[in-house]
């Protein structure tokens, strides 16, 4: 098994005629059972035509319709991608995917309160991963994202990281040393974002196919000290943590819109104190992530 | 992005913020116009750089004569205004802010900013204004009153009356108040600011409420939306280096080591300036190349750590995914020869045609280590600068 999603998930693709759009479609397609999961793309001006044998549709709507998709990707630019995560939430699927980076903090905050508001009227609830995110992927099922397939391994261990990069890393140091995952998933670098590390640590927790976690977060916020509170009373699997930006200076935003220090408690030294103190095994040298799991087992 | 004082008293003003007079100049006869068209007899000479703090360095002086103004323009213009968030170096003033005095009678704070937790916009205010807030927060927080608004919803007049009493106004005061904290929320929202902060708000003797100061972020991801905030950047404010790696779409950021690095992603830039830390030696830079970098991108990235004179050494870290190592291989032979490179270079590279990129970097002939690891790489160049 998997968290979220495997090689039966059917995908819809917005955006999917742009460059970024396009480019990762196909290399999507290519991976393991990517040419069955990639059913739809959206598009309101080329509906009817179609792209790498992918049907375009007007909508989010009838894409699930036509296909029975129940996750999306998002590859819209900024300034529409925030209707695109709000048409995909209208049109009730479980998942939409948001890779976009660089959409306007105070548009993820109307589309987030509208998610909520829909929620607490009884609507379906859809999750939402990013933005700004490399995506997720199931390894030798589904990959969902910008994420190279080919350092990933089949296996047991989960792998859940805000950066795209250092979720490669951690991805490559276990394939390295003959560890597989589960599923590998980046939630993303912005300050206001769907899942957070604690929604993906209760989902690894209930998967019976992973033994166990790579936690990496970064300067910034308060999800990864949530995520730690909740993983001491709750979760049954050993977990090591790792937190980036120790030598980051309070006030600067490094590079994620998210990595901002702004009050004391979201420092990588504070945030690592915490992850120890809720039992994570934790590392302030990031190329030994993957050693320190293997010997957990 | 930020903003001077005085623009940002320009912005709340235009959203109906009751704001002292003021002139906003750049040279000292023009602050003595200033203060003359303004009239009255007291004036207050700010400083405005992008950073708090001002007043304690000795960058706010209040004037009771024409002649005093002159002498106080003096002074702050072109010094060195060094405060808590300028670094040791202090920032140069460029801009001066004349405004009439007000008669203060009570400093209260205001402040909004989004909060990630709640995923809304928090307003917070306090009857300890006009000091540093986070010392108020740290020592007596029970001092601070915040509502958290729904952005669907607005600022309900509810909430605003929470903050107005909260913060302790003046009784008379309050429907002031209250209006003030709407057209505050209203201006944060439709100018994508990250952060709206008002220390001191005031009331004067006969019950105006008004904003003293005036400080602004606003989001960078918005900033396309918003023209007539761009059009208040301040570039002689930022760092030039930084400045010019946007241009090429970098993020770049200088600290106060001396081994640069080059890294794509954020997340894994930060890891590596934290190894290179571990190893013993402290990072020249944050450098992010991003997912699609160039060798023309490179280059520039090279040039820009190479402007440092404190970098002794650069650390390549690339994690090839959709960019291959080739590609970044050759970038950084093209890079290192263009800019004549005589400091040790150690690069890692792994991922999407590792190998390939190991062999670009071999036959280049040029003295590059070459390492597997973020330890080995960090490793590496922290003995190579030693």
């Amino acid at each position: 098994m998997s968290i979220f999603i495997n090689k039966d998930t059917r995908i819809i693709t917005q955006g999917i005629t742009g460059k970024t759009g396009q480019f990762h479609t196909e290399k999507c397609q290519e991976y393991a059972n990517g040419k069955n999961c990639f059913v739809a793309g959206v598009n309101p001006k080329k509906a009817g035509e179609s792209i790498f044998n992918i049907p375009i549709y007007g909508s989010v709507k009838e894409a699930a319709q036509q296909t029975g998709a129940t996750v999306s990707v998002i590859y819209v630019p900024p300034p529409g991608a925030a209707a695109a995560i709000w048409e995909a939430v209208e049109a009730d699927l479980d998942l939409a995917i948001c890779i976009t980076e660089g959409i306007p903090v105070r548009d993820m905050l109307m589309v987030r309160n509208k998610m909520k508001e829909k929620e607490a009227k009884g609507g379906k609830k859809t999750l939402l991963l990013g933005p700004n995110c490399p995506g997720l992927i199931t390894p030798d099922e589904v990959k969902i994202g910008i994420m190279p397939g080919h350092i990933h391994k089949k296996g047991r261990i989960g792998v859940v990281s805000r950066s795209g990069t250092l979720t490669y890393e951690a991805v490559g140091q276990l394939t390295e040393l003959g560890l597989g995952q589960s599923s590998a998933v980046g939630i993303g670098g912005d300050p206001i974002n769907g899942l957070k590390h604690i929604d993906v640590m209760k989902a690894f927790n209930d998967d019976p196919d992973t033994d166990a976690v790579i936690m990496i977060g970064e300067i910034g916020g308060p999800d990864e000290a949530e995520a730690a509170m909740w993983c001491k009373a709750n979760m049954k699997k050993p977990i090591v943590g790792f937190i980036a930006g120790v030598t980051a200076p309070a006030g600067k935003r490094m590079g994620h819109a998210g990595a901002l220090i702004s009050g004391g408690a979201d420092t990588a030294d504070a945030k690592l104190a915490i992850m120890e103190e809720c039992g994570f095994k934790v590392t302030r040298n990031p190329s030994e992530m993957a050693k320190l799991l293997k010997a957990m087992l | 992005m930020k903003i001077h004082e005085y623009q940002g008293k320009q912005l709340l003003k235009k959203f109906g913020v009751t704001v002292p007079r003021g002139i906003h100049c750049t040279t000292v006869e023009d602050a003595v116009k200033a203060a003359e068209t303004l009239g009255g007899n007291i004036w207050v000479v700010k400083a405005q750089i992008h950073a708090g703090g001002r007043g304690k360095g000795g960058g706010v002086k209040v004037a009771k004569s024409l002649e005093q103004v002159r002498e106080y323009a003096g002074q702050i213009l072109g010094m060195q205004l060094i405060t808590h968030q300028t670094g040791p170096e202090g920032q140069k003033v460029r801009n001066l802010l004349i405004e009439e005095g007000a008669d203060i009678k009570h400093e209260y704070y205001v402040a909004c900013l989004t909060d990630r937790a709640t995923q809304s916009v928090a307003m917070m205010a306090s009857y300890e204004g006009g000091m540093d807030i986070e010392e108020v927060a740290h020592k007596t927080p029970e001092k601070i009153v915040k509502v958290f608004i729904n952005p669907l919803v607005g600022l309900t007049d509810e909430q605003a009356l929470t903050l107005a009493k909260g913060m302790g106004m003046l009784e008379g005061s309050i429907p002031q108040c209250v209006d003030t904290l709407k057209k505050l929320y209203t201006c944060y929202m439709e100018t994508d600011a990250s952060l709206a902060e008002i220390n001191p708000l005031i009331h004067e003797g006969d019950g105006t409420v008004k904003a003293i100061d005036a400080k602004f972020n606003f989001d960078s991801n918005a900033l396309y939306r918003q023209p007539e905030i761009v059009a208040m950047r301040d570039l002689d404010e930022e760092d030039a280096d930084e400045i010019e790696a946007s241009k090429f779409d970098l993020a770049y950021i200088s600290l106060d080591g001396n081994i640069g690095c080059l890294v794509n992603g954020a997340g894994l830039a930060m890891a590596t300036m934290d190894t290179i830390k571990l190893f013993g030696a402290e990072p020249a830079n944050f450098l992010d190349v991003g997912g699609g970098a160039t060798t023309e991108k490179v280059t520039e990235a090279f040039k820009i750590m190479l402007k440092n004179p404190k970098v002794k050494g650069i650390l390549v870290n690339i994690f090839g995914g959709i960019m291959r190592c080739d590609t970044i291989a050759t970038g950084v032979v093209a890079a290192a020869r263009e800019t004549h490179l005589s400091v040790p270079l150690v690069v890692r590279m792994k991922g999407t045609n590792e190998d390939l990129g190991k062999q670009i970097l071999k036959d280049s002939g040029l003295p590059i280590i070459s390492a597997d690891s973020m330890a080995e790489a960090a490793t590496k160049i922290v003995a190579a600068v030693k």
